[in-house]
């Protein structure tokens, strides 16, 4: 094997590494803010998969939005509804084993069901740039999902406004 | 299954980070934990999307799909954390086995 190529396979493995593990952490970490964290690593690993993948649009919106934007809002959860005076963010688990025998059992039977599908692998499609393609497709198959998720997003702002505003009560 | 990396290994992870996902929702105790084990789950479907589009159909529609997911999820986020604000002013507490008022 050439340099480049032991190379691209230790960097896939080094994000599939990350992610997993961080992954694991976000279930079995007892701290909610170090749970949030590892969510961080994982979020990025996956970012750094869809490059794997020629997805160079989708890992750049992955870091934007995700990263940017939901883990944001996920710690400002966190601070807003823990009483920091506490400092003790731990949380516990509930029906801990019978879970962990369940995804025990149903990670055996999806990679029995990965192994013994015959997909139709041709090989790898290696796009050059998807950003135009994905721009070309939104605005012209999809663009009415497009529009639909623009009004779903103003309902949603709407919504989420309302439902965390504080009542005034009468009393 | 060979060492370079192949659909089997993506969608090998994709699993992995399903099951992960599962269990935070199904164990977690804190609200906004179960939210982060959604958005697991959620990611792992689009690993498999991309990974489909590059290795099975050649096609750009698997990426549109991930656009249109990660959107849902952001939405999904904001709407759920306006649903735990209105939780935690209510019980003031996110832990979910003490949200029992609406049982019967």
């Amino acid at each position: 094997m050439e340099i480049t190529q032991i190379l691209y396979v230790a960097g896939f493995y080094l994000f599939a590494l990350v992610t997993v593990i961080s992954a694991f952490f976000v279930v079995f970490a007892k701290n909610v803010m170090r749970a949030v964290f590892s969510l961080m690593f994982t979020l990025f690993g996956i970012a750094g998969l869809f490059l794997f993948l020629h997805a160079d649009f989708l890992a750049a919106t992955q870091v934007l939005i995700y990263v940017g934007g939901v883990l944001v809002l996920l710690l400002f959860g966190i601070m807003l509804t823990q009483r920091m005076v506490e400092a003790d963010i731990r949380t516990g688990r509930i029906q801990f084993l019978p879970t962990m025998f369940a995804m025990v059992i149903l990670f055996g039977f999806l990679v029995y069901l990965i192994f013994n599908t015959p997909w139709k692998i041709q090989g790898a499609a290696n796009f050059q740039d998807s950003t135009a393609g994905i721009g070309t497709l939104l605005m012209t198959e999809w663009l009415l999902p497009f529009e639909i998720a623009s009004i779903l997003l103003l309902a949603a702002l709407v919504g989420a406004v309302s439902i965390a505003r504080a009542r005034r009560t009468v009393s | 299954m060979t060492l370079a990396p192949g659909l089997y290994h993506y969608l090998i992870i994709a699993a992995l980070l399903f099951c992960f996902g599962l269990a935070a929702v199904l164990t977690r105790r804190n609200g906004i934990a179960v939210l982060m084990g959604i958005e697991l789950i959620l990611n792992a479907a689009n690993i498999n999307f991309v990974a489909f589009s590059n290795y099975v159909t050649h096609a750009l529609g698997g990426h549109v799909f991930v656009v249109f997911v990660i959107l849902l999820a952001a939405i999904e986020a904001a709407v759920a954390l306006a649903i735990v604000f209105a939780i935690y002013r209510h019980f003031h507490s996110v832990e979910i086995p003490q949200v029992h008022e609406m049982q019967g």
